[in-house]
């Protein structure tokens, strides 16, 4: 596959003007297919939004909104949700991608369509 | 006697150069990563710095760090003079066969500490680890918490 690493993320805020965070994501390849994993601490199941739409996979999470309250002292963290988009590859069986999230990473699995898997021809 | 220093051909000017595009590849390349802010570029060179939040409340010190994909066993919270100190590892499984194309996610070790801004009872810190978030609760020693202090006015 030579696009799921090719991304379209040129934009991290959107038309209403809504800035995102690029989560560090992680691609691997097996015969099976690609896992992709990314990283979005603070959404959880309900927060995350997976959409495929004209050869684009598009990674949307929403952080639960979980106040500490009383005075901030000292920030690192950046409050935005999470946006990243991938091209997928046409070997990729989109009807079967499945996704779980734990403890804030994402994994994705999107298996290839079975034509495409590497096949053992037996020689009689 | 010649003014002209003697060079031998061995030693070129050149890797002076080479350093110089190394350089300038390892700027470029910082360009490459998506935006993590200025404060995690210092992960490139010292492993990773997971960000660290830190709130003060009247009656708790809580500390709030991003740890996504890590083992609650494989995080260590210490206490000592004062200072908060979060440490942990995120271990990585590579399974056979399988080919890294893009890798982004750090893993490894990290350590990360903090002053806290008033004295806390050290028995009875608490913490939660839910979607990735650390979430340390340092209650506040008694004499460190604000009293309101009646005062009759004759």
């Amino acid at each position: 596959m030579n696009n799921l690493t090719r991304e379209n993320n040129r934009q991290t805020t959107t038309r209403e003007g809504e800035r995102f965070i690029t989560p560090p994501a992680s691609v691997s390849e097996t015969a099976d297919g690609y896992t992709l994993e990314l990283e979005m601490p603070g959404v959880g199941k309900d927060g995350l939004d997976i959409s495929v739409e004209s050869n684009e996979l598009s990674i949307v999470g929403r952080r639960s909104n979980n106040p500490i309250g009383g005075t901030l002292l000292h920030r690192e963290s950046r409050p935005h949700d999470y946006r990243r988009a991938f091209e997928i590859d046409p070997s990729i069986d989109v009807g079967k991608i499945s996704a779980r999230i734990t403890q804030g990473v994402v994994t994705l699995t999107l298996p290839k369509a079975e034509e495409v898997k590497p096949r053992k021809i037996a020689v009689s | 006697m010649s003014l002209i220093h003697y060079q031998s051909p061995e030693v070129s000017i050149w890797p002076a150069f080479d350093r110089w595009t190394n350089l300038r590849d390892e700027m470029n390349s910082l360009f490459d990563l998506p935006m993590m802010g200025y404060t995690r570029q210092g992960q490139l060179f010292s492993g990773w710095t997971p960000p660290l939040d830190l709130y003060q409340t009247d009656d708790n010190v809580v500390a709030v760090l991003e740890v996504p994909g890590i083992r609650k066993e494989d995080i260590d919270i210490s206490l000592h003079d004062g200072m908060l100190t979060i440490a942990g590892e995120r271990q990585t499984e590579t399974v056979e066969g399988e080919n890294a194309e893009r890798t982004e996610r750090f893993s490894g070790k990290f350590r990360r500490s903090i002053s806290l801004p008033a004295r806390v009872d050290a028995g009875k810190v608490t913490a939660s680890y839910k979607d990735g978030i650390l979430v340390v609760t340092l209650p506040k020693a008694e004499e460190a918490k604000p009293k309101k202090v009646e005062v009759t006015i004759e």
